[in-house]
């Protein structure tokens, strides 16, 4: 008797090299998508959705590649997942995650090709891992004490983030605007209150930060443009009909003068209502829903600024800024809490109008205004900005700081490769691999370059084997070059990051022996997925498809 | 098909639709089913033990789950076969009763098959090898009840239940800090447990995931963490000897159950109903702050007046808690669960000691810690780790070791691990094997056989050579009369798990063999599969 069937018809079963090797090939098929994006010289992609109107996205930020791509294999998931984490903890090096891991598991099936088990790589890979990582350890530096350095420290940090997107032009200007927006937040890391506009017109460098807070909102017709030492009630609260909330009620009558008197009532319920927000002696009035005409009209007649149709987030940041609570009852003027902003007034940017708050009670908030010529590059540079701000913020709390230009990864690697020596048995080999993938990062930057790869990394490599070396590729230059002069700074706790997920993710997928897909949910269409076809062919000409059309 | 026929010889149906049904018997079917349960097993056995390889699964829906729990990857094999399901279940039933070696039970099983595979080509009947397999499964269970040793603990020495949570936990991806892990879940298991009754609800212990940060981030909260923010923005972040109201209704205008209109035909009534709606909201919110509370705690969402008024009121709330947390809340700080505002009074507030609002990261995730709550016996394990999957699987490890420490509360007696037990289980079938009269004594010695097969598994998983390293360590338990050898998976050195410090529950292996063992009697006396055939 035939061995039977165990499992459902589409349903599929890989095991043990055939597993590995499905495995091992996504991965790596990921980490080259990305690879081109790596370092100042790196590339951007290009992004089309197959959804309606084929929008189109500009990027070469590795998180936004990876989320966007619909993907197939099972390991080239795992590391979609860390970029996406890496994005949400630290903000930036998602590149880099992905391409480390790409390399370990590259490394790692040349080790398993030469017969090693998967569990005695892994427990190299972890020696090698917490070996770099007190490498790192031992060579940051922190200036948190002194601020005027550790400022020039931020700045760095920005410019060496910047100068692999597509704001290296004015990555002056930027990295001054970024470090100024996160040292208003004053060691909090919510990014929140940082609020970026984006709008097109201008050039990127006429982008600019402004202290108070901005509403990309119109001031109702006839009424003040322009407010001094503004009260401020910031409300969630019906401006249209108010609505009775009491279930099943309706209104029927049976004349129409009835009507009108119920109609009246209405209006008159209204007008009350904004009696009572007029009476809490405010002079400026922000709604997070509609404000009718009539309303609006009172409002105009009282000389107060009424902004309706404020959204949700503009609100909470709004009332956060100024310090006002968000009201809903009128009832009680007396217990409310009122925002102050010493000054409001109605503002163009290019052809919009907005409003400013300024001289906001709570100095943490800030705006920055981006122009730039479109809204793909608007986007691009918001996502670069984010980036940027993000690192800095964490930067603030954890001041520990490197070098950048592949620096670390020279450190580390020269660290593993001692321990590799010192380290008797099987392991020793793969602690080898370590070093080996963590030197494939400045070989990518260069090779991204356009430089000569080998030559430079030899290079880099000899001058490392001095003590207290700061050498790192100069990429503008061509040539190896002294990170502390050029001011290429990264943040320690990116660095980490980048170290610990990638290992981690690598040793998850070496972990697996088998992979087991179950038979697809049949559905119709997917209209919003991203269309990219990308096939790998593996040694032997082996087909594996990488992701799905 | 078998046909048959009446007594003018004509043939008649007996199964409806028969031409469209397959049919297996005698032999055949058992050999199918037999060949199809060992597929199941073959499965599994890379992941036992220590050194064992994980298995990647992907869901109808794309989804995928790294794990090497035997109950997890079964459950979500989308397997097809009968047989196959029959293992699955007996891996989930492990699952529910122990909790742990889900894994072991079915390369058991797995290898119990095989053997009967064998017995029967020579001839045996399947019935006669399940009855020898049951005597020997005897044998087995009270062997393992006399190798096995009590162990003693407390409050105050818990050592020795961390040391057999590391056990477990030494099996999973989360090995890197096995110690900490450990220790958090025995620390969660004592602080539920009754231990004069023997008993823990394991009801009682929460396991909260979050993305983001270490695995050695990981805690232990005395108190409810959840997954929820106060209502409004601007309410307190931290309260100080909070009395909870927990509630079931929504801060809405009430909505009768009975249908009902109610008619607005006059401009008083549209004033009058007007009032009556703001006394509402007015009432709902001054009765939770007449009974004392200080936070309120809400299953159902709120209106945008109530909620203001509760801010003006200064009266913190949270929104859209689902019910099992509201069930945990209520347990840890005493309180009633209040389906009305008129029943609310002080003494069914419940009170913690501190309430605040934790933010994580650079995105906007917040979670609410209840602490310090009036009874500390609910608690919050709350797992942080590099991503979805990795949270995923640590929850299921850190299950297992819960259910391991509870095992050793209820009974504590421990057997030592490493294929130990199994291993001296097997030398004791065989012994026993002999003086056993009649064709049974083939089925215990293949019960004895099969039995040796997880020793055999941990070797190979760990790079070993399997038929010498487990003929070497059967062969030292015999000469030195030291139940206790196993096979030396972490390379240690020493083939005694007493020094290696490797143990399981004795109920767990006990369960293991019985279950195994139950499942392949049930397995040999199928012997006609009908099913419809879907070509």
């Amino acid at each position: 008797m035939a061995i039977e069937r165990i499992f459902k018809d589409e349903a599929s079963e890989e095991k043990g090299e055939r597993a590995r090797m499905a495995s091992f090939v996504g991965a790596m098929a990921i980490a080259d998508l990305v690879k081109t994006t790596l370092g100042p010289k790196g590339m951007d992609k290009i992004l089309q959705s197959t959804g309606r109107g084929r929008e189109v996205t500009v990027t070469n930020d590795g998180a936004t590649i990876l989320k966007s791509l619909h993907i197939d294999n099972a390991a080239a998931k795992v590391l979609v997942d860390i970029s996406k984490v890496q994005d949400d903890e630290v903000g930036d090096g998602t590149t880099s995650v992905v391409v480390l891991a790409g390399e370990l598991l590259r490394e790692a099936e040349k080790l398993v090709a030469a017969k090693i088990h998967p569990m005695t790589i892994i427990s190299g890979y972890r020696m090698a891992a917490e070996c770099a990582r007190h490498a790192l350890l031992q060579k940051v530096v922190d200036n948190k004490e002194d601020a005027e350095k550790f400022r020039s420290d931020l700045m760095r940090i920005a410019m060496t983030t910047l100068s692999s997107k597509i704001l290296c032009q004015d990555k002056d200007h930027f990295a001054k605007l970024a470090v100024d927006a996160v040292m208003r937040l004053k060691g909090s890391t919510n990014l929140e209150s940082i609020q970026i506009i984006k709008k097109p017109g201008g050039s990127l460098k006429d982008s600019f930060l402004d202290e108070g807070f901005i509403l990309d909102k119109k001031i109702g017709i006839g009424q003040p443009k322009r407010i001094e030492n503004a009260n401020i009630l910031v409300a969630n609260t019906a401006m249209d009909t108010d609505k009775v909330k009491i279930y099943g009620a309706r209104v029927r009558v049976d004349s129409m003068s009835k009507v009108a008197q119920i109609e009246g009532a209405e209006k008159e319920k209204m007008r009350e209502k904004v009696q009572k927000i007029i009476a809490h002696g405010i002079n400026c009035f922000v709604n997070r829903q509609l404000i009718y005409n009539f309303p609006e009209e009172l409002f105009a007649d009282a000389g107060i600024l009424a902004i309706e149709h404020a959204d949700f987030d503009g609100i909470e940041r709004l009332a956060l800024v100024t310090g006002g609570e968000i009201a809903s009852t009128f009832d009680n003027p007396e217990t409310v809490k009122l925002g102050h902003c010493k000054l409001i007034e109605e503002i163009m940017i290019g052809e919009d109008k907005l409003i400013r708050f300024s001289g906001v009670e709570m100095g943490q908030a800030c705006t920055i205004v981006l122009r730039g010529a479109s809204h793909h590059v608007l986007d691009e540079a918001e996502r670069s900005l984010h980036d940027a701000l993000c690192v800095l913020s964490q930067t603030v709390n954890d001041s520990r700081v490197l070098f950048g230009g592949g620096w670390p990864e020279m450190i580390m690697a020269k660290e593993v490769d001692e321990l590799a020596r010192k380290t008797p048995g099987k392991k020793s080999h793969a602690i080898e691999a370590f070093s080996r993938a963590l030197l494939a990062i400045p070989t990518i930057i260069a090779d991204n370059a356009g430089l000569d790869s080998a030559e430079l990394v030899a290079q880099l490599r000899a001058e490392h084997h001095k003590e207290g070396c700061n050498a790192g590729i100069d990429v503008i230059s061509g040539s190896v070059g002294d990170m502390a002069e050029l001011g290429i700074s990264e943040a320690f706790k990116v660095k980490q990051a980048v170290l610990l997920s990638a290992t981690e993710a690598a040793e998850m997928i070496l972990r697996v022996d088998e992979i087991i897909t179950c038979a697809p949910r049949q559905r119709e269409n997917r209209i919003h997925a991203w269309k990219m076809i990308c096939t790998s062919f593996h040694q032997g000409g082996n087909f594996v498809p990488i992701l799905t059309s | 098909m078998a046909l048959a026929f009446d007594e003018f010889g004509r043939p008649f149906l007996i199964l409806k639709e028969q031409e469209q049904k397959s049919r297996l018997r005698g032999i055949d079917a058992q050999k199918a089913n037999i060949s199809a349960g060992k597929a199941v097993s073959r499965i599994l056995r890379t992941s036992l033990g220590p050194k064992g390889m994980d298995k990647m699964l992907q869901s109808p829906d794309g989804d995928v789950t790294v794990t090497n729990d035997g109950a997890t990857i079964l459950e979500q094999m989308d397997v097809d076969n009968q047989i196959a399901k029959l293992m699955v279940e007996l891996s989930r039933s492990q699952d529910y009763e122990i909790g742990d070696g889900t894994t072991g039970v079915v390369v058991m099983a797995g290898s119990l098959l095989e053997q009967a595979e064998k017995l029967l080509e020579r001839g045996i009947h399947p019935i006669r090898v399940a009855e020898g397999y049951e005597v020997a499964s005897r044998i087995a269970v009270e062997h393992l009840e006399r190798i096995s040793q009590k162990f003693e603990f407390g409050p105050e020495n818990i050592e020795p239940l961390v040391q057999t949570c590391m056990t477990t936990l030494s099996s999973k991806i989360v090995n890197r800090c096995k110690r900490d892990l450990a220790e958090i879940a025995v620390k969660a298991v004592l602080a539920v447990a009754d231990l004069e009754r023997r008993d823990v609800h394991l009801d009682l212990i929460k396991v909260e995931g979050k993305v983001g940060g270490k695995l050695e981030d990981t805690e232990l909260v005395y108190g409810i963490v959840v997954d929820k923010d106060m209502s409004h923005p601007q309410m307190p972040k931290r309260i100080e000897d909070a009395k909870i109201a927990i509630l079931t209704c929504p801060f809405e205008p009430p909505k009768p159950k009975t249908k009902h209109k109610v008619d607005i035909d006059t401009v008083e009534k549209f004033q009058t109903i007007r009032l009556q709606e703001q006394k509402y909201f007015d009432d709902m919110v001054q009765k939770c702050k007449d009974a004392g509370a200080t936070l309120v705690i809400c299953q159902w969402g709120f209106d945008d007046e109530a909620n203001h008024l509760l801010m003006n009121r200064n009266l913190p709330a949270v929104r859209w808690v689902g019910g099992v947390e509201l069930e945990l809340i209520a347990i840890a700080t005493g309180g009633r669960i209040v389906p009305r505002f008129q029943e609310l009074t002080p003494e069914k507030l419940g009170k913690a000691g501190l309430v605040r609002e934790k933010s994580f990261g650079t995105t906007k995730d917040r979670m609410l810690y209840i602490e310090q709550c009036a009874n500390s016996r609910a608690v919050t394990i709350f797992i942080r780790g590099g991503n979805k999957m990795m949270i995923e699987e640590t929850k299921r490890s850190i299950h297992d070791a819960l259910c391991v420490a509870r095992n050793l509360i209820r009974n504590n007696s421990i057997v030592y691990g490493g294929g130990s037990a199994e291993i001296s289980c097997s030398i004791a079938v065989e012994a026993a094997a002999d003086r056993h009269p009649g064709v049974e004594q083939y089925a215990i010695r293949g019960f004895a056989d099969a039995l040796d097969a997880i020793p055999m598994a941990l070797a190979e998983n760990s790079g070993l050579q399997p038929i010498e390293t487990l003929s070497a360590v059967k062969s030292q338990q015999i000469k030195e009369n030291n139940p206790f050898c196993g096979i030396d998976c972490n390379d240690a050195g020493t083939n005694d798990m007493r020094e290696q410090d490797v143990f399981e529950t004795l109920i767990g292996k006990q369960q293991q063999i019985l279950l195994a063992t139950q499942v392949v009697k049930m397995i040999l006396k199928i012997d006609d599969v009908i099913c419809p055939s879907d070509f």
